[in-house]
Parts: C-alpha cells; sequence; structure tokens
C-alpha cells in the first residue's frame, strides 16, 4: 500500500488541480491576469438564473400544405389552360387534398399527363367523379413522400426566418432549435419584453400588393355580396389612444406581387416627423413594380400584410427605381420591428407559441442568492456537524465536501453544461448525501477499532467493506438522474447533471482521496486513529 | 474519540415496534388516500394541466383580495391569487386555467388590470403557460420517466440485493415480456406504471428475491407517503415534483441498501442467531450512520426550504418529505418485511441453480 502511495496522491493532486482551473474562470472577473492563463469557460447558467425568455412554438403545418395545394392548383391551371384545357375552381379540401373540375371530361387523359408531369412525385389523383353536364371533379391528394418533404421544408424555412428576426432583433446568444412534432425552440437570455419579442417571431409577415376595385360596392361587400374575382378586407387606421379603426375595403383577389422581392426594408420619418417602413425590391421586383404601376396609373393599389391592409394610396405616376413604403402611424418601435420581418422574409406557416416560460433578470439574480444563501447555510451547519463528531476525521470530511463542489463547479463549466435554479438545489443536497460515503467509512473504521483491531487493520476492513455499499447505493441516485436527464425539461436537466457528477465525484473524493489521507496518517509514528475519528 | 450519537452498545428493538409503524404508515397513507377522493385525484400544477402562472412583485404591501378585485374588474375572474416566498417580498402568484383566457393577450390584460389598481407599482417577474397540447405531452414524459425509473430499478435491485444476476435476468424477461403483452391492448401509461410495480413485486415473491421485494416496497412507500401529504397541503404535482419523486427513490434505495448490506453479512457470520436478532443489530449497527447521514441531509434540505425562495419551495418541502420517509421506510417497512418473508436462502455451491428457478 505505502509503494502505491505517492502515484495516488499524484492523481488526486492532478484531478483537484484540474478542478481549479476548470472551475477558477467562473469566479474571476474576465479581465483579471490569472484569467488570460485559464479556459475561457464558465459556468453557464439557465434561464431560470439569468432571466429570459424561453418560448415553445408549434409551426401550423395545415397552413403550409393549404398554401402548398392552392399554389399547385392554380400552376396547374394556367399550365392546363395554355394546353386549352380548362379547369376550375382549383382549391384545397381539408388541407390534404386538392381539388378542382375539368369542363371537358374527353380531355381528361391529357389532364391526367399534365399532372404526371408536372408534380409526379407531389400529387397522385385519387378519384374522379362526373358531375351533372358531364363535367369531371378531380380529387387529388399529397404523396406521404412529399408531406415528409414539405414538413421538412416548412420548419426549416421557419427556423430560419425567426433565426433571422432574431438575429436583426439582437439578442446576444439566443438559442433556437428545432424540436420533435414540428415544434420550434426559442431561448431568448435577458430580453425583458416578452410580448414584443413574441410579436416579431409570430408575424407571418406575408406582405402582398393588391389593386383596389374601386367600382364594388362596399356596403354590400360588408353584407356579403362580394364581386366574382373579389374580396372582401379592412384597411387598419391607428387612432390617438392606440386602439384601432377598421374601414372596410375591396380588392381584386388577383395578387400583382409578394413581399419575396423585397431586398431591404428600413425606418424612415416623413416630414411630420412619423416613421414608416421604406422598402427597396431586388432587380426582378423592381422590373414587376414598374409593370405594375405603369399598368395601373390612377387606380389605388393596397399594401396588404398578413391580411391586414396598411395603406391603399393612388399611383400617381408609373413607379420605377425599385422602391415603396408603407405608412400608417406607427410608433418607432413597431416600424422598427416591421422593418425587421420584412427583411428577415415570410414565415412559410403561421407558427403558435404552446409553451412560454420567462423570468425576469431580477427574479433570476433573487434565485441565485437565495440559492447561494441557502447553500452556504446549510453547508456550514453540514461542516460544523461533522467537524463536532469525528474532529479531525470531520475536516478531512470537509476537506472531501469542498472538493465535491469545485469538481461539480469544475465539470459544469469543462462540459458547457448548464447551471439552472434547482441544478444549485442539487448541489445544495448533494452537500448533505455526500458525506453519507464517508460517514459510512468512518463509522466502519470506529467500529474495527471497537472490536480491537489495528489502526492499520481498521483501516483497510473499513475502507474495503464500506466500498461496495458506497457504490451500490449511488449507483441508484445515477440511474435516477439519468431517467431525470432523458425525460425533463430544461431546469430539471440542470438538476440531474449535477447530481449524477455530484455523485460521481463524492465517490472519487470518498473511496480514493481520503484513503490517502488514512494512509499518509498510518505511515506516521504510532497512529493513535481512535483519538481523532 | 469523537462525539457519538449513538453508544456502539446501544440496542433499540426495532422489530418489536413494526407493529407500531406499520400502523403509521397506513394511518398517513389511509388519511392520504381518503382526502385525494374527497379532492377528485391529485391536483396537477401547470406543466401538466396547462395554464398560466405569473408571479408578481408589488413595490408596497397589496391585499391579496384587493389584487383579486381588480382583476376581475377587468374580466379575470377565475384567477387563483397567493402570496409568494416570504411575506415581507410582497410576490404573489397568479394562476390562470388554460381554458379561460387566451395566452396570447394574458399577459397585457393581466398588466393593465394591476396598473388600475392604484398606489402600488407592479411587476411581473415571471410568466409561465403551459399550452394544452404541451402539457400533455409533460405529463406523458412524467409518466414515462416514472415506467422506466421502475423497470431500471426493479432489474438493478433484484440483481444487485440478491447477487443473483441470473434470477434478475429472469425477473427482467419476465417484465418486459408482461409490459410487453399489455401494451399489445393499448393499455394507458399510467396502469403500466401500476402494472410494471404489481409485475415486479410478483415476481420478486415467485422468485423469492425478499431483500429486493423489502426495498421496493418501501420505495413504493415513499412515494405514496410524499404524494399523499403533498395532496393533504394543497400542492401541486408538477415536473418538479417528479424530479423529486426520483430524487426520493434513489436515496430511499440507499438507506436500504446499506440496512440490508449489513443484515447480509450478519447472517453470514458463524454465530447462528434468530432473524429478528440479527435484523435489529444490524439496524441498530448502521444507527449511528442512519442518523447522520440523514441529519446533514435534512439539514441542507431544511435550509433549501427555508432560505431558497418560492419558486424552489415545494420542491424542497418534498425533499424533505421524502427523506424522513426513506429513512424511516428502511427500519420500519422494508426491514419488517424482510423478517416476514425471511431473508433470500443464499447460494451454496451446492444448491446454486437449484434453488433460483424453483
Amino acid at each position: 500500500m505505502t509503494g502505491n502511495i505517492k502515484w495516488r496522491a499524484l492523481i488526486a493532486v492532478v484531478v483537484i488541480g484540474l478542478g481549479l482551473f476548470y472551475a477558477l474562470p467562473s469566479f474571476l472577473p474576465d479581465d483579471s491576469f490569472v484569467q488570460s492563463f485559464l479556459p475561457n469557460k464558465k459556468v453557464n447558467l439557465g434561464l431560470d438564473l439569468k432571466g429570459g425568455i424561453n418560448l415553445t412554438l408549434g409551426v401550423e403545418m395545415e397552413k403550409a400544405f393549404e398554401n402548398s395545394l392552392d399554389r399547385m392548383g392554380e400552376e396547374l391551371r394556367s399550365e392546363a389552360r395554355e394546353k386549352k384545357i380548362f379547369v376550375l375552381r382549383p382549391h384545397s379540401v381539408g388541407h390534404k387534398r386538392l381539388q378542382f373540375i375539368l369542363l371537358d371530361p374527353s380531355k381528361s387523359n391529357q389532364l391526367d399527363d399534365l399532372v404526371k408531369r408536372l408534380y409526379n412525385k407531389e400529387l397522385r389523383v385519387d378519384k374522379k367523379e362526373t358531375l351533372e353536364r358531364g363535367k369531371l371533379q378531380y380529387t387529388l391528394s399529397m404523396t406521404p413522400q412529399y408531406i415528409t418533404k414539405l414538413k421538412e421544408m416548412t420548419l426549416d424555412q421557419a427556423l430560419k426566418v425567426i433565426r433571422n428576426r432574431i438575429n436583426q432583433f439582437g439578442v446576444t446568444q439566443p438559442d433556437i432549435r428545432k424540436l420533435q412534432n414540428n415544434r420550434i425552440q426559442v431561448q431568448l437570455p435577458g430580453l425583458q419584453d416578452a410580448q414584443r419579442a413574441i410579436d416579431l417571431i409570430q408575424k407571418t409577415a406575408h406582405l402582398e400588393f393588391q389593386l383596389v376595385d374601386e367600382e364594388a360596392d362596399i356596403q354590400r361587400a360588408v353584407k356579403g355580396i362580394i364581386p366574382p374575382g373579389d374580396e372582401l378586407a379592412y384597411l387598419y387606421k391607428k387612432r390617438a389612444d392606440g386602439s384601432y379603426n377598421k374601414k372596410p375595403i375591396v380588392l381584386k383577389q388577383k395578387v400583382l406581387m409578394t413581399g419575396e422581392h423585397i431586398s431591404d426594408a428600413s425606418v424612415a420619418f416623413n416630414n411630420y416627423n412619423q416613421p414608416y417602413v421604406a422598402m427597396s425590391f431586388d432587380r426582378r421586383g423592381s422590373k414587376i413594380f414598374e409593370r405594375i404601376t405603369e399598368d395601373n396609373v390612377h387606380k389605388r393599389l393596397a399594401i396588404v400584410l398578413d391580411d391586414k391592409v396598411y395603406s391603399a394610396p393612388t399611383i400617381q405616376e408609373k413607379i420605377s427605381g425599385g422602391r415603396a413604403s408603407i405608412t400608417g402611424q406607427f410608433t418607432a418601435k413597431e416600424a422598427h420591428d416591421l422593418a425587421i420581418v420584412l427583411r428577415a422574409g415570410s414565415l412559410p406557416a403561421p407558427v403558435k407559441v404552446l409553451q412560454e416560460r420567462s423570468v425576469g433578470a431580477s427574479l433570476g439574480q433573487q434565485s441565485i442568492n437565495q440559492g447561494v444563501l441557502a447553500m452556504i447555510v446549510g453547508g456550514i451547519f453540514v461542516l460544523l456537524f461533522t467537524i463536532v463528531y469525528y474532529r479531525v476525521g470531520g475536516v478531512i470530511v470537509d476537506l472531501l465536501l469542498c472538493f465535491n463542489i469545485l469538481l461539480i463547479i469544475a465539470a459544469l463549466a469543462g462540459f458547457g453544461a448548464t447551471l439552472t435554479l434547482p441544478g444549485i438545489a442539487g448541489i445544495i443536497l448533494l452537500i448533505g448525501t455526500a458525506v453519507d460515503a464517508s460517514v459510512l467509512i468512518f463509522e466502519r473504521i470506529r467500529e474495527e477499532l471497537r472490536k480491537g483491531m489495528s489502526p492499520a487493520k481498521a483501516v483497510d476492513e473499513g475502507f474495503s467493506r464500506a466500498t461496495l455499499t458506497i457504490i451500490d447505493a449511488n449507483v441508484t441516485t445515477i440511474m435516477a438522474a439519468i431517467i431525470l436527464y432523458q425525460f425533463g425539461t430544461g431546469p430539471i436537466r440542470g438538476f440531474a447533471v449535477t447530481l449524477s457528477i455530484g455523485t460521481v465525484a463524492s465517490m472519487f473524493t470518498a473511496i480514493f482521496v481520503s484513503r490517502i489521507f488514512f494512509d499518509l496518517w498510518l505511515q506516521r509514528k504510532r497512529p493513535a486513529l481512535s483519538l481523532y475519528l | 474519540m469523537g462525539l457519538q450519537i449513538v453508544r456502539p452498545d446501544t440496542h433499540i428493538n426495532f422489530m418489536e415496534k413494526r407493529k407500531l409503524g406499520l400502523i403509521l404508515s397506513l394511518l398517513i397513507i389511509f388519511i392520504g388516500l381518503v382526502s385525494l377522493i374527497f379532492k377528485g385525484g391529485l391536483h396537477y400544477g401547470i406543466d401538466f394541466a396547462g395554464g398560466i402562472n405569473i408571479q408578481v412583485k408589488s413595490s408596497q404591501e397589496v391585499d391579496v383580495k384587493k389584487i383579486k378585485s381588480s382583476l376581475k374588474e377587468s374580466g379575470l375572474s377565475e384567477v387563483r391569487v397567493q402570496r409568494f416566498g416570504m411575506d415581507t417580498h410582497n410576490e404573489f402568484l397568479l394562476r390562470i386555467p388554460a381554458t379561460k383566457v387566451n395566452p396570447e393577450t394574458v399577459r397585457g390584460q393581466v398588466e393593465k388590470a394591476l396598473d388600475k389598481s392604484k398606489g402600488s407599482n407592479f411587476k411581473i417577474q415571471r410568466l409561465e403557460m403551459v399550452g394544452p397540447k404541451v402539457g400533455s405531452d409533460l405529463k406523458n414524459k412524467a409518466l414515462k420517466a416514472l415506467f422506466y425509473a421502475v423497470l431500471l430499478i426493479s432489474i438493478y435491485i433484484s440483481g444487485r440485493f440478491e447477487q443473483k444476476w441470473g434470477t434478475a435476468a429472469i425477473m427482467a424477461i419476465g417484465l418486459l415480456g408482461g409490459l410487453y403483452v399489455l401494451q399489445l391492448f393499448s393499455v394507458p401509461l399510467s396502469y403500466l406504471i401500476l402494472a410494471a410495480l404489481l409485475i415486479t413485486l410478483g415476481l420478486c415473491w415467485y422468485l423469492r428475491l425478499n431483500y429486493a421485494l423489502g426495498a421496493i416496497v418501501a420505495l413504493i412507500h415513499d412515494v405514496l407517503v410524499t404524494l399523499v401529504i403533498f395532496s393533504l397541503l394543497n400542492k401541486d404535482i408538477d415536473l418538479t415534483t417528479i424530479a423529486a419523486l426520483l430524487t426520493i427513490i434513489g436515496y430511499s434505495l440507499n438507506d436500504t441498501i446499506v440496512i440490508f448490506d449489513r443484515i447480509r453479512e450478519n447472517l453470514r457470520s458463524k454465530v447462528s442467531r434468530p432473524l429478528m436478532q440479527i435484523i435489529n443489530v444490524s439496524i441498530n449497527q448502521t444507527l449511528s450512520r442512519t442518523i447522520l447521514t440523514s441529519g446533514t441531509s435534512m439539514l441542507v434540505v431544511l435550509s433549501l426550504y427555508i432560505l431558497g425562495g418560492g419558486v424552489i419551495h415545494d420542491f424542497a418541502l418534498a425533499l424533505l418529505i421524502g427523506i424522513i420517509s426513506g429513512t424511516y421506510s428502511s427500519i420500519f417497512v422494508a426491514s419488517p418485511l424482510l423478517l416476514g418473508v425471511g431473508p433470500t436462502p443464499e447460494k451454496t455451491k451446492e444448491t446454486n441453480e437449484a434453488v433460483n428457478v424453483s
């Protein structure tokens, strides 16, 4: 035993040195001299301690399916028209099916070929039903492969757009990731205004330019009698008190241009110092916009964002150069956020907030303070308790306890794990339970001493008999922690992490490090162990 | 020699008092179950039931009733308002059922309502909104965690306590087979957990894994006691409660393992004594360890409970109950059970497999 004690001591010193190396940066100020020699990793605090917003968003796939079906239906109709096949009313049914009517049933084979050529991978003809006067009603459904692909694409696109918006909003270290079941998790540390962040993320930002139908009778349209090819919308004007004034307006259904051609958007101020959003289009967008304005001089062009009409100015002349603006009594904040969403692009489908957990920074700091206080008070009690009970042995226990905490913090920092409030609770719990391993060993040594065994023999016996029990007893805790990690959410995972790291550390210190102390003691002349344990 | 809580010659006859322990345990669980029935089951927190919790802090002392009335004026009538943390902190927790409000506007609604209650300045410190979909997902996850905990721990302790991994494998196969059959009938997860427990207990009984039987009954006892006391105190069951329960399971087993290991060791000694005496001696021999460990554990959890703040309060409470119950159950539940069924026959060279498979 005595021969390898140097080696064991060396291992212990190296481990504790590594512990210090990784744990210290979390306590030192960033610019201290020592810090420049240490790893640049601090313990990562969870949102419940740092303050911030944690959102779980659900992407409404049905809407993405509908959009895709409507788009394919439109495309199919215009392709068919070029071949003199007339297709009526393409529309989506129940999110997963596309229906339309073929006027001339003799062209059925030709249409089938066209569908096959255009959408062989995407659509499958389910059934054809004969209607009155020989018209054929087609029902098509999306193929499972296309559904999977569309889901994936929609989720990726939504993720990209949300990430873009958050980045432009200027949050430090946001964490945005895909979850299962078409969900996206957004973590925004340090952000205070949760409502604003949610509004920014949730805005679909689907921008459309449509002409106003001046001839339509608005009164009749409100009652539901809308001229064919038109739709009813509302023009939103903001009142002085912040509420909105809704004014009905009839638009031509045809969308002349969408927001996909926007290359930039920014906040600008008019002569009255009122903010508005100035947009510029890409080259293709500029051309389309020029043609629209040229063809529709003296008509009103409505700017529709997420089905709300923001303004409907009259086109005075052809506009070239690819610039347009959205006005509408914004506050500077609103204009700023609108510019962001226009720049970042529109969401492929609406997103819904399924879960929100936000914590103010002051509460986070309060939690840290309270947790640390509880840790210090509990820790001091345990230290005193063990010293009174075991005297010198108690000092060893307390030293081991300090090593434990050091190793937990080092492991958290080194592995980049996150410390949460339940994680702090886990450390506190460990201060109480980690003593157990030493207690088991010490009690056993005491017992053997009482039986009249020599100190060396008693230490040997104590360690060997208690070790198996310690390992077994701790394996159950680690098993519980692993299960918690698997199934827990953020804060609980933090608890599982500190619990398992701490349990492993406590086994190491109690079985390995503590033995070194005892062996060193036994090497001295006449070790009177019973006096000190 | 250092201080001694328990004198080495202490000999408390714990097993003589086992009936008292049985009555106490049954009484607590019985009272709890009766109250559970009257309350219509466990009260789930927003993690599982869905809903909105808003923690607000006021700059001055305000009356709970006043907050309630100003919320009511703004159309938020079904809000439960309670004080949170220390009285001097002027913190309140508003609990809003998921179905009653639109989660997307509730923040503004609450802010507006609190602004109207004159004289004090409110600040939202924490907002947690869990939609019904996420709530049922989280519930499913928690059930799964409990399910796998039961599975893993049953298999581990049947192997570990008995030192017979062959039997543990039979046990595992039996358990997984039974659950597989049940799954074919698409039994809901909560019943599956119950079934896993019953199958485990049945298999332990049948395979004479008596140490394991004692340990599992003890940990079921601890989980039940914690849940029952939570329900008596009108506490919500949420994710952190589940985390506490799993931790309690670990602690309870830890405690039982220490005593059972000592019993096994004493059984192996050459002097043959009646089982009751051996169990008593073993508990007494480990008593100072039991008191020390549970003492330090309780100290820290108590300090967490008192000083750790409102957010962690219930978690600390669950741990506190669990540690007390876990320490108690090792002595008064697991050990008496072992006395009743007798220790698992130790395997000797001659009767190696013959005994196990019988």
